[in-house]
């Protein structure tokens, strides 16, 4: 009898998280699942690899690229200047006063994306941009000859950035609290140079975090459709901009082959994400 | 030495940011020639489109929070409750929306509810809606599960739970009377941070075709000059707003916490 | 000119000064603990020898050189801080053989220096692993030898025990005392407790408000404080005020019962002095060897097994007894009336001014 109401009250257990089964079930992995599957189908259900090979045409290539291209770029200056930044507000000797607000704003930055944040861009440094007018009118520079495009990799890059160096400085800057000061002390104390001490305590340390958020910033960057709309409507050719379009009208006229379209990007963002897993485990060895 | 990259790094980092803000402002104010006014302003909020979508995208806001309220605090009260093994799995699912590409996600809605499949939520307005809803909770489920888990790491879990038993209480009054309000400021600094996610969000609602304020941004930003710039600042003060709100929240219960 | 030299240290922020006109010269191997409460400047004398103070005047020698321009990177110190403060990305291996790699020490040589710590702190066998799979004590010994790998000249402990379990703390402070002279190396060593520094030392430094108040061997510490304030910080005391009546002869009276000082008094015939008892020198019951005999009243027992604290009221004060356990003789009642007995020569004469006031237990 007891074992009976044993198995019972292990069967209650499982029922407490039934929603959140069912939920993320049919609204997270079957949809993801639903693609994944279809991308190694023909439209009559059979097995293939036609989809896949299908992407490898020159304007589908150059779309990943190009989205690899700004993702990994927007995420490493990203965590480049953010760190800097981040660095520079906990062991910069900056007054206190600074630090809080830059905390603060960079938790309303990191939210700030999407179409909003495409429109302030291109009033800032767009062809009638604040500063585009400012140089031409006053300092007479104009921009555009100088090869500068806001519609562009590089305009992509800039404006990511808004949402990428905040992310990255709340990500980062409990870790760099964490740094002990007698990590420092210590090092200093035993002859090292305070290069010395970043290069063989310091950043060994914080390897993890910055690995992790380059990762994630990666994704944010690889997965942002809005952004890029608003700024540069359909005419750029990154991977999600390419994806919607063939969501909304089958511009690569076969339904499966956009699900192979798809099915790369999360192959893409997946693969940043267990490399990143990869290095972490390495680099964690000693926090087992 | 060290000092001055300091203010170099500092410098450059309010530089960056704040020019944009500057560029979206001055532009927003410049509608009228020559002189600064609020013209654009004023067209935007007496715009009915702008009106309703907003409306619409600040009612999916709500009931997505309530929603993931819902769902998420029983949920994370019960993984660290019952199934504690369960957590570095649950942890992993709720992680991955920020993985896998949001348009990905709504992709397959499209395809596994659409009219002809066996759950037909594309067929109505309403069912789509419920749908974007879902999505919108997809996509704030790392924010707000995170939120809650470390709210109810803060408090010992386990004996609150035996306590209010022994005096009584079913699951239903453990939950409301007794873990909520206790992971109430974490609870709410989730809603906030989702209220800031969904009430911009352009992908979904544009391919589930609904009229939510992130498309409704967009079309305006192909067709006018001024008013998108005052539309960013719009959405700018509601970000601001929904951030200075998780402070005061966090800042209050600290307080509140201290003064005991 | 000693090994190791603190010349007129002081170190102010803004206008609290922290370390004031502090001077002691420490002989090469010497053990000198800095003793005092937390907030004392103890430790901010310990990080000025270190470089990660600077002193706001003063100078500090080290084998005969002026140290204070240099970084801490360039004193050839070694340091063991409270909190371990090993790399944790690093193995134990590794975090000995920091400082060596540093300094440009090759790597035959330093694996072999390496091995002969990890010998020393007899932690041989776990070079390989990481800090956080060590207990308390072990990454303490690890911090040692880490600390000693480079051979510096001088080798500062700040709280190397406060952060361990109290068994710990007692074997750990053999350790480090035997392998300190076993490699004779200058040491200052930063402490809050007492019993630390007296078991340790060459000498104790007590600090109080940023001065030394008395620099001395343990025993000269313990047994002739010279201030107030060193008496009643190293040990127990019954310490009271008492009216010389006596100069030359020592005689005092303390609330009109005479006591035999036996010296002289610092102070003149009608002012009053500050007297302290150590508790251990109070003996229960009438020892005619003893010159003062007191009628008192048992007010408290603690028994604490091989020691035994009495609370007794003398002369309208409390006064604290410690007698050693004896089978034969069970703790007496609470009160009962005795008598106590005091040889002349265990009053300690407090030299610092009377602030007037209760005596202190």
């Amino acid at each position: 009898m007891t074992g009976m109401a044993a198995v019972r009250a292990r069967a209650l257990n499982w029922v407490g998280i039934v929603p959140f089964a069912v939920f993320v079930g049919l609204f997270l992995i079957l949809p993801t699942l639903y693609i994944v599957v279809g991308a190694f189908r023909t439209p009559d259900g059979a097995f293939t690899f036609d989809n896949i090979i299908g992407l490898n045409t020159a304007s589908i290539r150059n779309a990943y690229w190009v989205s690899l291209k700004v993702s990994f770029l927007s995420a490493l200056l990203g965590c480049a200047i953010g760190f800097a930044i981040a660095a520079a507000i906990t062991l910069g000797g900056l007054p206190r006063q600074m630090r809080n607000p830059m905390i603060t704003f960079s938790g309303v930055a990191s939210n700030f994306a999407g179409v909003p944040l495409a429109f302030a861009f291109i009033a800032t440094i767009g062809p009638a941009g604040l500063i585009t007018m400012y140089l031409r009118t006053e300092l007479g520079i104009n921009l555009r000859l100088y090869g500068w495009n806001l519609l562009s990799t590089w305009g992509l890059i800039v404006t990511y950035l808004f949402f990428q160096i905040p992310l990255m400085i709340l990500i980062i800057t409990p870790a760099l609290d964490g740094l002990k000061r007698e990590w420092r002390e210590a090092a200093e104390v035993l002859g090292a140079t305070g290069l010395q001490y970043w290069r063989m305590v310091a950043l060994p340390i914080l390897f993890p975090s910055i690995l992790g958020t380059m990762a994630l910033l990666f994704a944010n960057a690889f997965g942002a459709v809005a952004t890029a709309i608003a700024l540069t409507g359909p005419s750029l050719n990154i991977a999600p901009i390419l994806l919607y379009a063939q969501i909304r009208g089958d511009v690569l006229g076969s339904p499966n082959l956009g699900y192979a379209l798809a099915f790369g990007m999360i192959v893409i963002t997946g693969a940043a994400n267990m490399i990143y897993i990869m290095l972490r485990i390495r680099a964690e060895r000693w926090l087992k | 030495m060290n000092r001055f990259m300091a203010w170099i790094a500092f410098l450059f980092g309010a530089t960056y940011f704040a020019l944009p803000l500057l560029g979206m402002a001055e532009f927003s104010l410049s509608m009228r020639r020559g002189v600064y006014s609020l013209d654009a302003y004023r067209a935007v909020l007496a715009d009915p489109q702008f009106q309703a979508t907003f409306a619409f995208s600040v009612v999916m806001a709500l009931f997505t929070i309530a929603f993931g309220i819902l769902l998420v605090v029983p949920t994370a009260f019960w993984v660290r409750l019952k199934l504690p093994g369960l957590r570095p799995l649950v942890e992993f699912l709720t992680l991955l929306p920020l993985v896998i590409p949001a348009i990905v996600v709504v992709f397959g809605y499209l395809r596994l509810y659409n009219t002809s499949s066996w759950l037909p939520m594309t067929g109505t307005a309403m069912g789509t809606n419920i749908l974007l809803m879902f999505g919108y909770a997809m996509l704030a489920l790392p924010y707000m599960y995170r939120a809650v888990d470390t709210g109810l790491r803060a408090i010992d879990v386990a004996t609150l739970t035996e306590a209010a038993q022994s005096l009584g209480a079913g699951w239903g009054t453990i939950l409301a009377q007794v873990i909520l309000p206790n992971v109430l400021p974490a609870v709410l600094s989730g809603a906030f941070l989702t209220f800031a996610i969904v009430i911009g969000e352009f992908t979904m609602a544009a391919l589930l075709d609904r009229p939510a304020f992130g498309p409704y941004m967009q079309i305006l930003g192909a067709n006018k000059a001024y008013e998108p710039a005052a539309l960013a600042v719009i959405a700018f003060a509601i970000t601001w707003a929904c951030m200075a709100l998780i402070q005061l929240v966090t800042r209050f219960s600290k307080h509140a916490r201290a003064q005991r | 000119m000693a090994f190791l030299e603190l010349r007129n240290l002081e170190k102010s922020y803004g206008a609290t000064r922290v370390v004031k006109d502090f001077t002691i010269g420490v002989e090469e191997g010497e053990f000198i603990s800095l003793l005092g409460p937390s907030g004392c400047g103890k430790t901010t004398v310990l990080r000025m020898v270190g470089g990660f103070e600077t002193p706001s005047q003063g100078a500090i020698f080290i084998d005969g050189k002026d140290v204070v321009a240099l970084r801490a990177n360039q004193r050839a110190i070694g340091m063991v801080f409270q909190a371990y403060a090993l790399f944790p990305n690093l193995t134990v291996a590794e975090n000995v053989a920091f400082g060596l790699k540093v300094g440009g020490v090759g790597r035959a040589e330093r694996g072999a220096r390496v091995a002969e710590m990890l010998a020393l702190i007899g932690l041989r066998d776990l070079g390989d692993r990481y800090p956080f799979q060590l207990s308390g004590g072990q990454q303490q010994r690890v911090a040692l030898a880490r600390a000693l790998a480079p051979r510096p000249k001088v080798l500062l402990l700040d709280e190397p025990l406060s952060a361990l379990d109290a068994k710990i703390r007692v074997s750990l402070r053999t350790e480090i005392r035997a392998i300190q002279k076993r490699l004779g190396i200058t040491t200052i060593f930063v402490t809050h407790d007492q019993e630390e520094a007296l078991s340790m030392s060459d000498r104790v430094v007590v600090m109080n408000g940023g001065r030394a108040d008395q620099i001395g061997t343990p025993f000269e510490i313990y047994n002739a404080p010279t201030s107030r304030f060193v008496a009643g910080f190293v040990g127990t005391l019954n310490t009271f005020d008492a009216v010389v009546t006596d100069q030359a002869a020592g005689g005092v009276t303390l609330d009109d019962v005479p006591l035999v000082i036996g010296r002289r008094l610092p102070v003149a015939a009608g002012q009053t002095v500050g007297i302290a008892l150590r508790p251990e020198a109070v003996q229960l019951g009438r020892d005619p060897s003893r010159e003062v005999v007191l009628p008192a009243k048992i007010v408290e027992v603690h028994f604490m097994g091989a020691v035994v604290r009495i609370a007794a009221e003398v002369a309208g004060r409390k006064f604290t007894i410690d007698t050693f356990n004896r089978v034969d003789m069970p703790p007496p009642a609470v009160g009962k009336s005795v008598e106590i007995s005091i040889a002349a020569r265990d009053f300690l004469i407090l030299s610092d001014p009377v602030e007037g006031g209760q005596p202190r237990l």
